[in-house]
Parts: structure tokens; C-alpha cells; sequence
């Protein structure tokens, strides 16, 4: 079993609206030393496969088909093996 | 009678609305098809209606574009049959790869409900033929991710080959290019986040989107 954490984030180019406005509710909270924020999506993934390459194949293709939309979108992920339960 | 299709996913809620707008103001047959309906051979027309398919989840048009309907969707739309998504239907059409760029947040959070005054920028495709060139509309717009954006390449392709159908007039959302509307390059699949269902009869204000479905109506009496 392994699981994969994988991280989706806007591409730089990309306008992220929400992440603005998270950054300006910082700056109401006194926080005035954030110059910026940026926003994602972080999922845990559970995998019944017996590598870390099946592994790794596997989610880059759900990142690719599912996860990430490639017009905006980037993600990174780690793969690590779990223990026997 | 010309035959819609208007598929209805789990979360779609303007699906009725269109079907009234076929039915009660074009005059002619309207469909409510499910999201797990696999053919789509019997319909001239399909419209994929605005709401939050699938809650939205994920993205938008994310998980809907995965729906069992979406292989016939493909099918009819590579078969040159007409295609229109509006509006969350414009942001499954996206995901699903059958039109360029994406549906981003609009750029000030915020959801906007309102009568937009647009521009009909191409009235030579098989949706806009009732418009006069250049015509100032106004249809209405209620949607928190109708920020239209596409890389460089991508809006150099889709002004050379005319596939820009509508603009906003003063873009509420951030669209790039004031883009409203667009078609695929074959031009028989549209995507457009104003409602024309929602102007089809004076009550509602005006009458302009009846304009898109009679000229529908007009391209399928050219083929009958």
C-alpha cells in the first residue's frame, strides 16, 4: 500500500482571487508582514499497488486526467509506502 | 418539429428553462435527457444547461465531464451537430475538452446576477444567424467562475478563425478579450456563460435569446 500526497496549485501566471482576499483578511488581522498568499487543493491518496513507480503512474495520470485542469493548474506530489497494518 | 436535447446532470438547475424555452417560445420539441443517457443519435439540438453539476466539486464541469452522457456528447458533436453549453454547460464543455481555455473565479469573488449588455461579435455561425454583425444585446448573467481565460496561442486562434461568438460590452468578471461566448473551430459547438434562456419573453425583460435558438431553428430548416 502506498500513499500519495499530492499538492494542486495555480500556475503563477494565474489570477487567484481567492487567495487576495485571504491575503487581505490577513492584513485586517494585523498581520502586516504577509506579502503574499497563494491557495491549493491538498489531497491524500490511498494506492493498493506494489511500487512506487505504479504509484507514481497512477497519480500522475488521475493528476492529469482529474485532479489538475492543465490550462491552470500545476501539481507536485510524494509517494510513500505504507506500513503493514 | 426540431428536437432538443437538454441534458440534465445531478445539480443542473436551468435545465427546465430551457426546456420551456424550446417548448413554450421556439415552439418546438424539447427533451429532458439524464446525465446516464448513452444516445443522443434521435436529437438535432443538445444543450447542456447551467447549475453546479456535481456541486461543483473539485472544479467546475469536473466531475460532469465524466458523466455517462459525455461519450455521446462527444459523438454528436464530432458528427458536426449543434452543441451549446451555457454557462455551467460552457464550463463542462471547457473540461471536457471540446472547447479551448477555462472558467476561472471571476476576479472579484464575487457572484454576479445581472442584465449584461454583450456584442454579437460573429453572426455567421449556426447559433448567432439571427443577430445583425455587430449587434449590442443585453441577456442575463449569474455566475462566480465565468472568468474566461486561455493562453496567448489559444486567443490568437480563436480570433483568426472567428471563433469569438459574444463579448461583454463592460466586462463584469475578468474575462481575457471581454469573452463572453465562444465556438469550437468547426463552429458547431458553442459555449457561453449568459443565459439566453432567460430572455425569451418580454416578462423576463427582453427577448434577445430567442435570437440563438431561432437561429438554430434557421440552420436546421436550411438541412431539412
Amino acid at each position: 500500500m502506498f500513499l500519495a500526497q499530492v499538492h494542486v496549485t495555480y500556475k503563477p501566471s494565474i489570477l487567484d482571487p481567492q487567495a487576495v482576499a485571504i491575503k487581505n483578511a490577513m492584513h485586517r488581522l494585523a498581520f502586516d508582514q504577509v506579502t503574499a498568499v497563494r491557495q491549493g487543493k491538498y489531497f491524500e491518496i490511498t494506492l493498493d499497488v506494489s511500487t512506487a513507480e505504479e504509484a507514481e503512474s497512477q497519480i500522475e495520470a488521475i493528476c492529469d486526467q482529474l485532479l489538475a485542469n492543465p490550462n491552470m493548474e500545476t501539481y507536485r506530489y510524494e509517494v510513500k509506502e505504507l506500513a503493514n497494518q | 418539429m426540431m428536437k432538443f436535447a437538454v441534458v440534465s446532470f445531478p445539480g443542473s438547475n436551468c435545465d427546465e428553462d430551457l426546456y420551456y424555452a424550446i417548448k413554450d417560445d421556439l415552439h418546438e420539441a424539447a427533451t429532458i435527457v439524464p446525465h446516464t443517457t448513452t444516445d443522443l443519435s434521435g436529437f438535432d439540438v443538445v444543450l447542456i444547461p447551467g447549475g453546479f453539476s456535481y456541486g461543483d466539486y473539485l472544479r467546475s464541469g469536473a466531475i460532469a465531464k465524466f458523466a455517462p452522457v459525455m461519450p455521446a456528447v462527444k459523438t454528436f458533436a464530432q458528427a458536426g451537430r449543434p452543441v451549446l453549453g451555457i454557462c455551467n454547460g460552457f464550463q463542462i464543455l471547457t473540461e471536457a475538452g471540446l472547447l479551448p481555455g477555462t472558467l476561472q473565479h471571476n476576479r472579484q469573488m464575487q457572484f454576479i446576477c445581472e442584465p449584461e449588455p454583450l456584442k454579437v461579435e460573429n453572426n455567421q455561425t449556426m447559433f448567432t444567424s439571427a443577430f445583425q454583425d455587430q449587434q449590442q444585446i443585453t441577456l442575463p448573467i449569474a455566475h462566480g467562475e465565468g472568468n474566461y481565460y486561455c493562453d496567448e496561442a489559444t486567443l490568437m486562434r480563436l480570433r483568426e478563425n472567428h471563433q469569438i461568438a459574444f463579448t461583454y460590452q463592460n466586462n463584469p468578471n475578468g474575462s481575457v478579450s471581454d469573452i463572453a461566448g465562444i465556438t469550437n473551430e468547426a463552429g458547431n459547438v458553442l459555449g457561453m456563460m449568459p443565459h439566453p434562456e432567460r430572455a425569451v419573453e418580454t416578462i423576463q425583460g427582453g427577448t434577445d435569446g430567442l435570437l440563438v435558438f431561432k437561429s438554430l431553428l434557421q440552420a436546421h430548416l436550411r438541412t431539412v
